[in-house]
């Protein structure tokens, strides 16, 4: 009887888990896929198939750290642009990017795309969290 | 096994066809009959489009017109340093033409902004220090825009148009130029296919006779 119980319980936490994960997993591959477009469309003409920037014009999407450390800024940079200074993948850029006129979702798909490709691996960036941290834009 | 014998009849096969290519490239462009008497006999030629003269300031500040390219083929295109859209993947794919000839003398590539007002001699060196050129392999040329547009009609692309959100839509062409300055292909820069079509099309030139005697 006890182990009926018991048994019963670690199944249900079992299944619990398995569909929360795959909820998660669920989420992260409709972003990552709605991102791949976006990325293929309005990205991928300056920072390359690959991420790979062009030369000192433009930087690449490959230095992890520097995504990681930013992070909650991209949104900001996605949405806004980019001007001035920035230093990664041990070069110093001094480009421009474009504002883009997109929906926080669009940012989030987008971002989860680049910063989970090329070798980054940063898990899902939510709506949600797009949306807090556009708030804080300078 | 089987997969392996596919691939040697499949590689067979195009070496085959290969074979039989033809080994120079068509030459575009309106051409004329020309009709002339010389020496007491009457000789029809056939006359070209080539491209015209020109003179153009390059990102050291030398000036380069069409005799500076005399004795070289070339590649051109048009572009300009604050081109949102289909530039960083032209002159992506430019550098690997770039790299290919790197060490070939007489293979140039001339890439003319169509914006000179903002694409100043400064502004064209430090693109090029950037884009990690230097020498006088790859120039980047400005002048007058008129010239610039007119030229672009003779490289036989659409001649550039001024749009509000990208500020000028133009062409994404590679234009191949021979030694007398006649075109011999387009290629779309930026398609990288095209563009490895394109190399082969310049070591394909350069082996053509008129092409390495010519001056
Ligand atoms: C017109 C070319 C252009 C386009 C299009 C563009 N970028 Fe950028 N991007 C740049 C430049 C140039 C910089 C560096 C700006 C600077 O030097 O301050 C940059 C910087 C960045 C950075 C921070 C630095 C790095 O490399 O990690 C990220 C992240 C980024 N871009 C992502 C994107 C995403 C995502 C898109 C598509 C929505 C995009 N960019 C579209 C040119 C572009």
């Amino acid at each position: 009887m006890k182990l009926k119980v018991i048994s019963g319980i670690c199944l249900l936490l079992a299944i619990f888990l398995y569909s929360c994960q795959s909820e998660d997993e669920l989420e992260f591959s409709r972003y990552y896929s709605a991102g791949n477009v976006i990325y293929q469309s309005k990205c991928m003409n300056c920072h390359g198939k690959n991420g790979e920037g062009l030369s000192a014009l433009i930087p690449p999407l490959t230095d992890s750290v520097y995504l990681k450390v930013h992070k909650d800024s991209l949104s900001c940079f996605i949405k806004y642009g980019l001007k001035g200074k920035i230093t990664l993948a041990n070069k110093t850029f001094e480009g421009e990017m474009p504002a883009n006129d997109f929906a926080p979702i669009e940012i989030a798909e987008v971002l989860t795309y680049v910063t989970n490709s090329f070798g980054n691996k940063m898990g899902t960036i939510t709506s949600q969290h797009v949306g807090d941290d556009l708030q804080k834009c300078k | 096994m089987k997969k392996l014998i596919g691939a040697a009849v499949i590689i067979l096969l195009w070496n085959a066809c290969k074979f039989n290519e033809q080994k120079t490239l068509p030459i575009a462009g309106n051409r004329d009959a020309v009709t002339e008497t010389v020496d007491g006999k009457t000789v029809t030629d056939t006359v070209y489009q080539t491209i015209p003269a020109f003179k153009f300031v390059n990102q050291y500040g030398d000036s380069i017109t069409n005799k500076t390219l005399d004795g070289n083929i070339y590649v051109a295109d048009f572009f300009f340093t604050t081109c949102p859209s289909i530039c960083p993947i032209m002159h992506r794919n430019m550098l690997t033409v770039y790299n290919a000839f790197k060490d070939v003398a007489d293979v140039k590539i001339i890439s003319h902004t169509i914006d000179p007002q903002h694409d100043s001699v400064a502004v064209l060196k430090k693109y090029a220090d950037k884009l990690g050129i230097a020498g006088s392999k790859w120039w980047l040329l400005q002048g007058k825009k008129e010239d610039t547009y007119k030229l672009a009609a003779s490289y036989l692309v659409s001649s550039p148009q001024v749009d509000a959100k990208e500020k000028y839509v133009h062409d994404g062409y590679f234009i191949l130029i021979d030694k007398q300055k006649r075109i011999r292909g387009q290629y779309d820069g930026t398609v990288p296919e095209q563009v490895t079509k394109l190399i082969e099309d310049i070591k394909t030139l350069k082996a053509e006779p008129d092409q390495t005697t010519a001056k």
